[in-house]
């Protein structure tokens, strides 16, 4: 009999609720967030520096600087990815992981064995692979940024395989990702300075529009506040 | 727990189960309550501020299902085969104390009195032959004159917010011309109005339709419940739909029925118990009680019980059936057995208007239940005559409080990218001056659409899971498409810059990836013949007279509006007569 994984123990049992200190899939978010505030390059947990090197180059051309700012790798993008593989979600504990795992209709949804750690991990192997035989370049991240976009558009609407994944499945995962990470709390690595929140217009954790219901198309005047405080 | 006999066990802890366990323990009854999920208290988990975090609450789904420990199997046709349903996507079930109930948004509906013959009424304005091929259309087999008492309870109980039309016959107020007479005001004024539904409102009544304000569980004021708890004023933080209400606005169980059930000693609550099945008798006549597995200590115990009352949600409903033996399965080739028979869903699409660069729609803001809808082409409202289809589809603005992440991944909308260059223009655009309308419209039953056990898959317990055969069909389509059309003179007298209409396409299959409502029906359906549904019109069993089965799964079809209004009036009147003919005189109360 499979029961609850003691991550998923801990995860619900662990949240005090009281204060943003909460133990988070075996590791302290909070101590985690206080890190990336101490000024230290971030040092990814879960990837290695050749995965961490491709992770970057793909999360700015998802999401890329422009006149409107900074692209999602500076916005800390890749941390927040890499700080997900060790939550429950990252090892695949909030997904029906049972077999038989069989391949069907793309509408009846994701069938790999596969948790979002695993992905990665084989995905970006894959990937490399597919530049150095394509593009004749030692890997995605060496590759010229219109280069690195046509790949990440090749991944999107081709029907190649990157190992056992389909290529537009793992570009989809990153798409999520990255914009999860963009556009989540800072509390979870990315999104720094609240510069997603910002570029919207979304006021994070304000919550209460009691004078705001209706103001008759006026923008909102006030900018983002986190969870922890910060402004922007 | 000691005790192993009690006089009811109620299984699951969302609205029907603590309905009727309050309603039990009211009559004096010893009544047990399973939760296979956690305790949960809105000074927890709603807990301000880090419940206002999108990436754990809305998106890594903090309070739904887990579905590591179970889930569905989904195909769309007969000869596939299903697959598990591995990640949330389409629709959300809850976990925990409160259930759905406790992250629900919050839009509180009647029932449109002509959704509960529409067989009946279809057949006496169009003919039988109207009727498509392979459609199970039933009747309810019960009056809206008969439930009227008990969704007037479930609004006080709820606190919800809105405008009345008629009462007692006479027109009183500006509410929706096309609902049903009502023997009381709401317990509190409609919400306010965004700037979007605002908009929404102007532009409909001058193309000529009926807007009205969506009736909402969302409390616009101080209100106290007929069971003495508080609700606070609703302050549009837009965490409804996915959360637990820091601000005790929103209706749940957790806040509206429990603080007063937990105070009653005949009232127990055991969470992190999961039911395994219903116990019959050797003859299959009457259950004994239950057994569950408790997920502390991983022991199955059995309780015994004289009265069964299953609401763990539609689908959990129907799977405990299965489990259980109780009443016969439905076979969709012989068209023999009512078990998961006219399992049945709910369409909705979304239509996107873009207005000036002048114009902020603010879509942070908002709250779940809270909009302004139009009815004109809902239920019988419309001459189906020349359309060819049954069934139809409220249309409203009901801006819930739109969240960044969910924004980003679904995409500027129009024919705007996805990612990369030129996303951010068109996403700012969209965040800042869009406005969303949605058809939210009915389903019908269809012969070759059911529930049953999966074959191939089990859940963490070893038990088979459920599956779902499903798919969109041609009358649903068209109606859907014939909806949407009515909304565009809506946007263009908006003076919207530009518009795109969602719809479902011919032949278009359903989608498990894509979050369409957790508004799933039937499967265990309520009617007058026991040949054709599982349940008689007090939603108990017509094989175990002593299980009652309350929740959506007694709808006969999808109807346009959402199912929790109707679920909760039907769990006070299941209970009404539980209580007032039932318990003097334990048997079937409508004999087969
Ligand atoms: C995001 C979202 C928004 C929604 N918005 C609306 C809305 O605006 N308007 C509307 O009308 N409806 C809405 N709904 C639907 C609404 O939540 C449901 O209709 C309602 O909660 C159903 O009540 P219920 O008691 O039948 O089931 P639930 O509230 O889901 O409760 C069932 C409980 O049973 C438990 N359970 C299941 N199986 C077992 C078992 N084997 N053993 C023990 N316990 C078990 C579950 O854990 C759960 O707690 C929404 C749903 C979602 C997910
Ligand atoms: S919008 Fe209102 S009802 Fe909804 S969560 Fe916020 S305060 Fe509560």
């Amino acid at each position: 009999m499979k029961l609850p994984s003691s991550t998923r123990r801990n995860f619900t049992a662990g949240l005090l609720g009281s204060t943003s200190f909460w133990i988070y899939g075996g590791h302290k978010v909070w101590a985690d967030a206080l890190q990336a505030e101490s000024g230290q390059p971030y040092q990814p947990r879960y990837f290695t520096a050749e995965e961490w090197r491709f992770l970057n180059a793909a999360c700015a051309r998802i999401f890329p600087a422009d006149a409107h700012g900074p692209d999602a790798a500076a916005l800390g993008a890749p941390e927040f990815i890499d700080r997900q593989m060790n939550t429950p979600y990252g090892h695949g504990e909030l997904w029906y992981m049972s077999g038989p795992f069989r391949s069907g209709a793309p509408n009846l949804g994701y069938q790999l064995s596969l948790p979002p750690r695993d992905l990665y991990r084989q995905a970006i192997e894959a990937a490399n692979a597919y530049v150095r035989d394509q593009h004749k370049a030692h890997s995605f991240a060496d590759l010229s940024a219109p280069d690195q976009t046509a790949v990440l558009k090749a991944f999107e609407q081709g029907k190649m395989m990157l190992g056992t994944v389909p290529a537009h499945t793992f570009f989809e995962q990153l798409r999520q990702n990255t914009l999860e990470g963009v556009f989540s709390d800072p509390l979870y690595g990315g999104n720094k300075g609240l510069a997603g929140w910002t570029l919207l217009g979304f006021p994070g954790a304000r919550a209460d529009f009691m004078d705001w219901v209706n103001q008759k198309g006026a923008p909102y005047p006030f900018g983002p506040v986190s969870i922890s405080g910060e402004t922007a | 727990m000691c005790a192993k006999k009690v006089d009811a066990v109620v299984i699951g802890a969302g609205w029907a189960g603590s309905i009727l366990a309050k309603e039990l323990t009211e009559a004096g009854l010893s009544v047990v309550m399973l939760e296979r999920g956690d305790e949960r208290a809105t000074a927890v988990e709603g807990d301000y501020p880090s419940s206002i975090d999108e990436l754990r609450g809305a998106i890594r789904h903090r309070l739904f299902q887990n579905l590591s420990q179970s889930t569905v199997t989904i195909r769309n046709t007969l000869d596939q085969e299903a697959l598990p349903y591995r990640r949330l996507a389409a629709f959300l079930p809850g976990e925990g104390v409160g259930g759905a109930g406790l992250h629900w948004s919050g839009v509180h509906f009647r029932v449109a009195p002509d959704d509960l013959a529409l067989r009946t009424n279809v057949v006496a304005r169009y003919g039988k032959g109207f009727i498509p091929e392979g459609m199970n259309l039933q009747d309810y087999g019960v009056t809206y004159e008969e439930l009227e008492p008990f969704f007037d309870k479930a609004e006080k109980v709820f606190g919800t917010s809105g405008e009345p039309y008629t009462i007692n016959g006479k027109v009183v107020g500006k509410g929706n011309r096309f609902a049903p007479d009502r023997s009381d005001a709401f317990p509190l004024p409609a919400m306010g109005e965004v700037y979007s539904a605002s908009l929404f409102r102007t532009a409909a009544a001058s193309v000529g339709y009926h807007p009205y304000a969506l009736p909402a569980a969302n409390a616009s004021a101080q209100y106290t419940n007929p069971y003495g708890v508080q609700m606070g004023p609703c302050n549009f933080c837009g965490y409804c739909s996915g959360y637990d209400c820091y601000m005790y606005s929103k209706a749940s169980p957790n806040v509206n029925i429990l603080p007063a059930l937990r105070q009653d000693s005949k009232f127990t609550l055991i969470t992190k118990a999961h039911v395994l099945k219903v116990n019959l008798d050797a003859d299959k006549k009457k259950a004994t009680g239950v057994t569950y597995l408790d997920l502390r200590t991983k022991k199955q115990v059995e309780l015994d019980a004289d009265l069964v009352i299953i609401s763990a949600f539609q689908f959990h409903n129907v799977h405990l059936m299965l489990l259980s033996g109780i009443g016969q399965p439905y076979d969709p080739k012989q068209n023999t057995g009512t078990v998961g028979r006219n399992f049945v869903y709910q369409t909705i699409t979304t239509s996107r208007a873009w207005l000036s660069p002048k114009q902020y729609t603010n879509l942070f803001v908002g709250a779940g239940g809270a909009g302004v809808a139009i009815d004109d082409f809902n239920s019988m409202n419309f001459d189906h005559g020349p359309l060819g289809f049954v069934g139809g589809s409220p249309v409203w603005v009901n801006q819930a409080g739109v969240k960044p992440i969910a924004a980003a991944v679904g995409g500027p909308g129009g024919k705007a990218p996805t990612w990369g260059e030129g996303y951010k223009d068109a996403m700012m655009d969209t965040y800042r001056h869009s406005l969303t309308i949605d058809a939210h419209g009915s389903n019908m039953a269809y012969r070759d659409v059911y529930l049953d056990l999966d074959p191939t898959y089990t859940n963490a317990y070893g038990q088979a899971l459920l599956r779902m055969t499903f798919n969109w069909k041609d009358n649903d389509i068209r109606m859907n498409q014939y909806v949407v059309g009515k909304i565009e003179p809506v946007i263009k007298a908006m003076g919207a810059t530009r518009y795109s209409l969602g719809m479902l396409k011919d032949g278009e299959v359903f989608d498990t990836r894509r979050y369409q409502t957790t508004h799933l029906g039937g499967g265990a359906i309520m009617g007058s013949d026991p040949k054709t549904s599982c349940v008689n019109k007090y939603l108990q069993s017509w094989d175990v007279s002593n299980v009652f089965v309350i929740g959506a799964s007694a709808f006969p079809q999808g109807m346009g509006y959402n199912p929790t209004g109707m679920v909760a009036a039907l769990a006070y009147w299941a209970a009404y007569h539980i209580r007032t003919t039932y318990l003097k005189n334990p048997g079937p109360m409508v004999q087969a």
